[in-house]
């Protein structure tokens, strides 16, 4: 057993957990965040993806002990109150989700997308970087369209507050 | 259509859940004092079981239980059912060999169940699974269904003979026989469906919760239909009564048929848990879910495509065999039998058609229906037939299909089927228009300047959706009837409660259905909840698969709507003391047609239910409930158009774009229905390019990963072009054929007619693969 210590959505936790303990374990069991979810044994599907230290991570590939001291970020502390990230917004305008088990994931992937990518995304580009998370509903044909959308949000209002 | 009504793009109310993390599925559950189960299933594919040593499991930390066949089958639970009685050609009923929830004497696939260990964390139970000795003998195994045939395959059951589940007709064969020998020209050919694994993104979980002071258990299940869940647990497996027995299925991730069915863990969570004393709760890995999810498809069949001289079709011979794995699930038997053959005539007129089936066991994963179930089966075998004809005739294959198609309704086919209505030609003309189909050539030359192979094939496809009319399926075998129900419930301040025997695990019930009551009464979609998924609730239901939520899951709700609207009226007649006759529901209240006087909706409500004031006899508040059984099938149908680019040195195949013209009846929600053909095709493409499931001879499933099984990601795919050309449905209230399915019925035969044709080959195997592609390019040149 280890003592894990780490900032999880602006909020310090601590606990103990079993050296084998997966990161998106902590989070789900330990912490109760059920936003995060496990959809393969093999790091493929990516509805694990929760942002370490600013990047996004499978938290299905890090034990919890690694990420002590860290600053995690998940589905669950994404919106800012009652007011949604741009990228869930879009999600929902696009309808780029069905069942939402892979969501979570792909909300977090696509987040980390757009601030990968300040000069913007394409398409092709947008398929590109998918490639680590598997939805089984969407086609993808809508995620495609709400991360585009959101990524023009983003960065519009990015250039608002630039100019602010 | 208000903005909120019928046919509006509405922005699905369930969203805000899952797109916070709020979504609550099964493996999200906590129960005080929860524990964890894990399984001890079978490393080989057909062995008999010799011992099974417990002990050392025993004695390992955080263990409750170790639980085994033995102890279940003395507790009295019975063997998984299938619930649909076919009959072989002799008269003889179907073989259905026994399927014990937890094996105790042989494993007839790998990963059949043998022992449960309930244990404090999961990690406790999967180390002290790993201690749970089993000894076997193993026995040879057989996963090829034509193989299985043999006389020199081993025997799977005792109860089938050869292997033989059954030897199933329909049709016509000495006029089927006799229009092929008569026939200008015949096209024949193999026909092999690759089997699927359907791959939900959640996987199966259940929590079994047994409360000893009220002798009432609760079971969590990822369930597209938890009344079945309930009804099958009860009245079949011997898990309790049904009044003590409550089955929920929260949000759920994802099914395509894999989670109809009643599996062994659900079973066995409930029963460990009264005998652990704990309440238990199990979840799939991925691997589990590879394993022993029911897969899909695995037909091999032959064809025979009979024509006039004026290249009309004038009859059909196919011959099937079907791989069912190693024990009947659910609905295994319907699917390659009354949800395929019916549907052979396709969208074409043929005086003659004949089709025989034969049901097989193998030692692999149960086999039961994936998304389309039997229909995308017919539709690839016919379309794949239909492309080669008009190859070897050296016609347009659009113009041959025109030809044939049925052009006057209602029109009854020669396997069963009535199609009630349908205009297949306009679907045609959409998709060959939004395809540039007459540009093809064009683009043909240009990408052979770039060194690559374009490829255009289409196929016009037709399904049995809307299931189904209660009477016709108990004569065709089925062992319940397919009936919906609904229940809506006015509350006193007008806001409404609708309860639906459906069940949406992703196609957004909460949204659809409430704009159904938007529609009728004005009342917002954000004050109508729509409540499923939960035998507490829901009296009694038949869930959702088959495309049937909207063609009888909403009739029900718009049968139950035609009450509540003729009790609303009466006392809004009698509280403006007018003609019951003469009121109209506009813009959220009861008015009397032609004035201003009028009763907001919610006064009405609060009327029924203060009955200071009602009718004279009537009885206070304002709930109905109906139970909608359907009087037909409905028949979706559409043309898809796939044009494809394979770069010739390495075989990679770009779907460079996809085309989809589908007639859906009456739509409720296009958004919605867009997302449910992209996934469709999504899958369809998933089968011919990417998705082979394969075992080894010896058994073993090699593709039990994600890392093994190619799932289509975004960068397999282009962004699809759909559209509708929709004729109303007759049989139903509403006008709805269903979309769920057709995506993944439309699209494979479109894909392999595409690459065929760029590669000018006949035939190529599912999954085209880049090396199955690069080998069909290199032999060509040989």
């Amino acid at each position: 057993m280890s003592e894990i210590s780490l900032t999880v959505n602006g909020k310090r936790v601590s606990g103990a957990a079993e050296d084998r303990t997966l990161l998106v374990h902590f989070l789900r069991e330990n912490l109760g965040l059920t936003g995060t979810h496990v959809g393969c044994d093999t790091s493929q599907c990516g509805a694990c993806v929760v942002h370490v230290d600013g990047k996004a991570v499978k938290s299905c590939t890090m034990l919890a002990v690694q990420a002590s001291g860290s600053s995690v970020v998940t589905i669950e502390g994404l919106a800012d109150g009652a007011d949604l990230h741009p990228m869930q917004a879009a999600f929902k305008e696009h309808h780029g989700l069905q069942c939402g088990f892979c969501t979570p994931g792909m909300i977090m992937a696509a987040t980390d997308m757009v601030n990968r990518h300040p000069e913007g995304l394409d398409e092709a580009t947008v398929r590109a970087e998918l490639e680590g998370n598997i939805c089984r509903c969407t086609g993808y044909h809508n995620i495609v369209k709400a991360i585009l959308a959101a990524s023009e949000t983003m960065s519009s209002k990015g250039k608002v507050r630039q100019a602010a | 259509m208000g903005i909120e009504g019928v046919g509006a793009r509405v922005a699905r109310k369930e969203d805000k859940r899952f797109i916070t993390g709020a979504g609550r599925y099964v493996d999200d559950m906590v129960v005080p004092g929860m524990k964890h189960a894990a399984f001890v299933r079978s490393p080989h594919a057909h062995a008999q079981i010799r011992n099974i040593d417990v002990t050392k499991a025993q004695a390992m930390p955080g263990v409750i239980g170790v639980l085994t066949g033995k102890e279940l089958k003395a507790d009295g639970i019975g063997n998984i059912i299938c619930g649909w009685m076919i009959h072989s050609k002799d008269g003889s009923p179907m073989k259905m060999g026994a399927w014990s929830p937890l094996a105790f004497d042989r494993v007839r696939y790998v990963g059949d169940a043998v022992v449960v260990v309930v244990a404090e964390t999961k990690g406790q139970a999967r180390d002290a699974a790993e201690a749970v000795e089993i000894s076997y003998e193993e026995l040879k195994a057989v996963v090829d269904a034509p193989k299985a045939l043999e006389r020199s395959a081993p025997q799977i059951h005792p109860e089938a003979d050869g292997n033989l589940i059954f030897d199933w007709e329909l049709g016509d064969s000495t006029a089927t026989n006799a229009a092929i020998k008569a026939a200008a020209h015949i096209t024949r050919m193999k026909i092999v469906n690759n089997r699927l694994v359907p791959n939900a993104m959640e996987p199966r979980a259940a929590l079994g919760h047994y409360d000893k002071a009220e002798d009432h258990y609760t079971c969590w299940t990822t369930s597209q239909n938890p009344h079945l869940a309930r009804l099958v647990m009860s009245a079949f497996y011997n898990v309790a009564p049904e009044n003590k027995l409550r089955v929920i299925a929260p949000d759920v991730g994802g099914g395509f048929g894999s989670k109809i069915y009643i599996y062994p863990e659900e079973i066995i969570c409930l029963w460990a848990s009264k005998k652990t004393g704990v309440p238990v709760k199990w979840v799939a890995d991925r691997t589990e879910s590879f394993l022993t999810d029911a897969h899909g498809r695995d037909h091999v069949s032959t064809v025979e495509m009979a024509f006039g001289m004026d290249n009309r079709i004038t009859g059909l011979k196919v011959d099937t065999i079907a791989n069912l794995g190693a024990y009947m699930s659910l609905f295994s038997s319907c699917v390659p039998t009354y949800l395929y053959a019916t549907l052979l005539s396709g969208q074409y007129d043929i005086p003659a058609i004949h089709a025989n089936v034969r049901a097989v066991y193998t030692n692999t994963a149960p086999v039961d229906a994936y998304r389309g179930a039997g229909r995308p089966e017919a539709t690839y075998l016919l379309e794949r037939a239909m492309e080669t004809a008009a190859r070897e005739l050296g016609v347009s294959p659009a113009e041959l299909r025109r030809k044939n198609f049925i052009t006057a309704f209602p029109h009854q086919t020669p396997v069963i089927m009535n199609y009630d209505a349908g205009d297949y030609a306009a679907s045609l003309d959409a998709a060959m228009a939004a395809a540039d189909y007459a540009g093809f050539a064009e683009r043909k030359a240009d990408a052979a300047k770039r060194g690559k192979l374009r490829g255009i094939g289409m196929s016009c496809y037709i399904e049995a959706c809307g299931l189904a009319p209660s009477a016709a399926v108990g004569s065709l075998g089925a062992g319940v009837g397919l009936w919906e129900s609904a229940e809506v419930r006015v509350n006193a301040a007008g806001t409404i409660e609708v309860l639906t025997g459906s069940h949406s695990h992703g196609q957004g019930h909460e949204t659809t259905f409430a704009q159904l009551v938007n529609q009728r009464f004005g009342v917002p979609i954000d004050s109508v909840s729509i409540v499923h998924g939960d035998t507490d609730k829901v009296q009694m239901g038949m869930g959702t698969y088959g495309s049937r939520s909207g063609a009888v899951g909403m009739s029900a709700v718009a049968k139950a709507l035609d009450k509540v609207e003729a009790k609303a009226k009466k006392i809004a007649a009698h509280l403006l003391e007018a003609d019951e006759g003469d009121i109209v529901i506009e813009n959220g209240a009861l008015k009397v047609a032609g004035t201003d006087r009028q009763v907001p909706w919610f006064q009405m409500a609060l009327a029924a239910y203060t009955a200071h004031n009602l009718p004279s006899g009537m009885e206070p508040g304002l709930k109905e409930t109906s139970f909608y059984d359907p009087s037909n099938f409905t028949f979706p149908a559409g043309c898809y158009v796939c044009e494809v680019e394979i770069d010739p040195d390495t075989g990679v195949t770009e779907i460079v774009q996809f085309v989809a013209a589908d007639d859906f009846g009456n739509i409720i929600n296009p958004m919605i229905v867009e997302g449910q053909v992209h996934g469709g095709i999504a899958q369809g493409i998933g089968q011919a390019l990417l998705e082979g499931t394969r075992y080894d001879a010896s058994g073993q499933l090699l593709t039990a990963s994600y890392m093994d099984y190619t799932m289509p990601r975004a960068d397999d795919l282009p962004s699809f072009k759909v559209s509708t050309s929709n004729t109303p449905c007759p049989g139903n209230p509403l006008g709805i054929k269903g979309c769920g399915e057709a995506g993944a019925i439309g699209s494979p035969p479109a894909v392999i007619n595409a690459i065929t044709d760029a590669i000018g080959i006949t035939d190529i195997a599912m999954p085209a693969s880049p090396s199955t592609v690069w080998a069909a390019i290199r032999a060509t040149k040989h």
